[in-house]
């Protein structure tokens, strides 16, 4: 009877065993094949794209008119920018494929600089018609590779899974059709990225022109060392390290940290001139003793204290128990947006627990009083007349294409929003309309 | 006639005494403490200075305890109207106007916030009774300041994929680990969106490995802020790896900028 009762037992603990790991089989796989999907939607959203890419890009330059030929421009960056999402969303990480991905920069990089321009003004020139030709003809090469790519993989049923895998084992030679297709897309795409010239100028090579303003002369280890406890006004006593920056620096910096039982800092001084690009001190920040309006006295004191003059609050917040203030550079009644500097502040007992003067450093000089060529009266005919415009201020911004203009801002309400409108001092172009936000629901309360 | 103008005054006084009673309580609970209130404060001083504001009809936003835009612009066209000097700041002499011109019942208030209601109507007579017992000392804002263009969701992704990967490093190298995404969503070569670059098959190891879904501590999401902000320790960094466990040759062959912790930055 015991032995009976026994094997009925352990029988069916042996089919609920089964049963269950079954079950987990079953959703292992269901996990695998939904990876699996997303890798296939983004592969053939991205081959399909660039098809698309490749006859847009054709019809442009069979159009005459530039009031067709504007928005067709635009059409083709949004094609391109989804292309680029698509393209990072497939595994690919260790494969090298981002001469692909710069090629599809540069395209959308070229439309949108021409698109934005009033081509009735300024129409096309021959060399970025010539530009435009090459991007079909190597679109044209592109697509046809990845096509071929999508087609055996449709033949054979390959699994970006198996792409994943054999990524991942670097060591293995494995024959993966989908690698070797890209591998092949990929030597199509730097063939061209050459012949493109200097069509791109993204925000990368803009900014090795900068930090020419830089004032100072080199500065010695030492030096560094002891500009560096001026600004964190700490004594010799601690213990600090101070390295130099590698080749990939933007621009030569020590970085100096030291960290007590207390706190931690770090801080970036500029080799040259010893200028404090950027420094964090972390600390538990105790309960808030001092108010938000009084931390930003300390911040003022400390941006005088340091150097940076003629510097105005632009907006504050308070994080937690912290305080931080961006600052603008103003001169003659003009604020300059790229000369930017924030500063955080303990609202516990006012300690400045940090500073970012990258922006400030990178575009500051000397700056000569802008004119604006039409009067504030004839801006704000080009402001939407629902707008109710209740502060005004004369700003130099970076417009789209990464220059710096001249513009009369202005805060406006229109029902429970606010905005914030830039129209050009010079033409009266409307460069750029931000609504203004700041605080969000905490979802995180109750 | 001497008589008649004392009992006048007496009567005065004590009228006066008997309005005392009532609202004194209600000043020393409920007046504002001595701080300069300005754009972008959160706290209880922020929730009397919207609820007074809403009292005298400038305001008509939510209570939340953010100064936000519409407290700002409340307080300018208060200060338009009373003849005091435009600066969207509560100072002593706008604060003192606002006392003298309004009501603040705080606990009724505050109650009402606790309860989740609206209530954009303070001070339109429509007051139900309620409002005794004591404000709980809880912290009442219910909004958060978020950095302009970042939805708080943003900065939780952040805060995980920076918990994922950086989480032992030293505060530095994880404001560097966010500064990194970032610079990657400005990056022609990446996605364009913070998601985009963090769901980068491939990208990040805590991603691949589900590390992400660790919940985050408060230095990492205080890092992920710093970070937005616009600090970015790691120098412009697009990559990063940890020396001892990096297995792409590739990797070292990127211009390094600078190490943090266990983490080289690089181009």
């Amino acid at each position: 009877m015991i032995r009976w009762i026994l094997i009925v037992v352990l029988s069916l603990g042996i089919i609920g065993t089964g049963v269950w790991g079954y079950q987990e089989h079953q959703e292992k796989n269901a996990v695998l094949i939904q990876a699996e999907n997303t890798y296939q939607r983004a592969f053939h959203d991205l081959t399909y794209r660039i098809d698309v890419l490749n006859d847009k890009i054709g019809s442009a330059l069979a159009m005459n008119s530039n009031q067709r030929i504007s928005p067709q421009l635009v059409e083709i960056w949004r094609v391109t920018s989804e292309a680029l999402s698509d393209v990072g969303q497939l595994p690919l990480g260790l494969l090298p494929f981002n001469k692909t991905e710069e090629f599809l920069a540069n395209i959308g990089e070229f439309t949108y600089r021409t698109a934005v321009r009033d081509l009735k003004k300024e129409p096309l020139s021959d060399k970025e018609t010539k530009t435009l030709k090459n991007l079909y003809k190597q679109s044209g090469e592109i697509k046809d590779e990845l096509r071929k790519v999508q087609h055996t993989t449709l033949e054979n049923n390959l699994r970006w899974m198996d792409v994943q895998l054999a990524l991942a084992n670097e060591g293995e030679q494995i024959d993966n059709t989908i690698i070797d297709g890209f591998k092949t897309v990929e030597k199509k795409a730097e063939g061209f990225a050459e012949g493109i010239g200097h069509v791109s100028t993204s925000n990368q090579t803009v900014r090795e022109h900068q930090f020419k303003n830089l004032k100072g002369k080199p500065l010695k280890e030492d030096e560094a060392l002891s500009k560096a406890k001026k600004i964190l006004s700490i004594d010799n006593k601690e213990k600090i390290r101070i390295t130099k920056s590698g080749k990939g620096a933007e621009v030569p910096v020590y970085s100096i940290s030291y960290r007590n039982d207390k706190k931690s800092a770090y801080m970036d001084l500029s080799q040259k001139g010893g200028h404090p690009i950027t420094f964090l001190i972390d600390r538990p920040v105790n309960t808030k003793r001092i108010s938000l309006n009084s931390g930003m006295e300390k911040a003022k004191a400390f941006l005088k204290k340091n150097d940076f003059n003629n510097m105005i609050v632009f907006q504050s917040a308070q994080y937690d128990n912290t305080g931080a203030y961006s600052f603008l550079y103003s001169k003659d009644d003009v604020r300059y947006y790229s000369d930017a500097v924030e500063v955080k502040v303990a609202l516990d007992n006012g300690e400045i627990l940090g500073l970012t003067a990258i922006d400030y450093f990178m575009n500051h000089g000397e700056r000569e009083k802008p004119e604006p060529k039409i009067s504030s009266e004839e801006a704000k005919e080009k402001v939407n007349p629902n707008v109710d415009i209740q502060e005004e201020y004369l700003a130099v911004i970076d417009n789209d294409l990464g220059e710096e203009v001249l513009t009369y801002e202005f805060l406006g309400t229109m029902g429970n929003e606010t905005y914030r409108i830039f129209i050009n001092a010079e033409d009266g172009r409307e460069e750029r309309v931000e609504k203004l936000s700041g605080s969000e629901i905490n979802y995180a309360r109750g | 006639m001497a008589n008649k103008k004392l009992m006048v005054s007496l009567f005065i006084v004590s009228f006066l005494f008997l309005g005392m009673q009532i609202v004194q309580p209600d000043k020393t609970v409920h007046a504002f403490s001595p701080q300069v209130i300005q754009h972008g404060a959160v706290g209880d001083d922020v929730i009397e200075l919207q609820a007074r504001l809403q009292y005298l009809g400038f305001y008509n936003g939510k209570i939340d305890g953010v100064f936000g835009w519409g407290t700002y612009w409340a307080l300018r066209n208060f200060q338009y109207e009373f003849g005091l000097e435009i600066d969207g700041l509560a100072g002593p002499t706008t604060k003192q106007k606002l006392v003298k011109a309004s009501k603040y019942d705080e606990a009724y208030v505050k109650e009402q916030i606790n309860k989740g209601r609206k209530f954009t109507h303070y001070g339109g007579g429509k007051k139900q009774s309620g409002g005794g017992g004591q404000a709980n000392k809880q912290d009442n804002t219910t909004a958060v300041n978020v950095p302009p263009g970042y939805s708080q969701n943003d900065i939780q992704l952040m805060a995980n994929a920076v918990h994922g990967e950086a989480r032992g490093e030293p505060y530095v190298g994880q404001v560097a680990v966010a500064a990194v995404i970032l610079n990657r969503v400005k990056s022609p070569t990446f996605p364009n969106t913070v998601s985009g670059v963090i769901f980068e098959p491939r990208a990040f190891t805590a991603v691949a490995d589900g590390q992400i879904w660790l919940s985050p501590d408060k230095t990492s999401r205080e890092a992920v802020l710093d970070a937005i902000k616009g600090w970015d320790p790691s120098g412009g960094a697009i990559y990063y790896f940890n020396p001892n466990t990096a297995t792409s040759p590739w990797i070292w062959s990127r211009p390094q900028i600078k190490q943090i912790g266990k983490h080289i930055f690089c181009k």
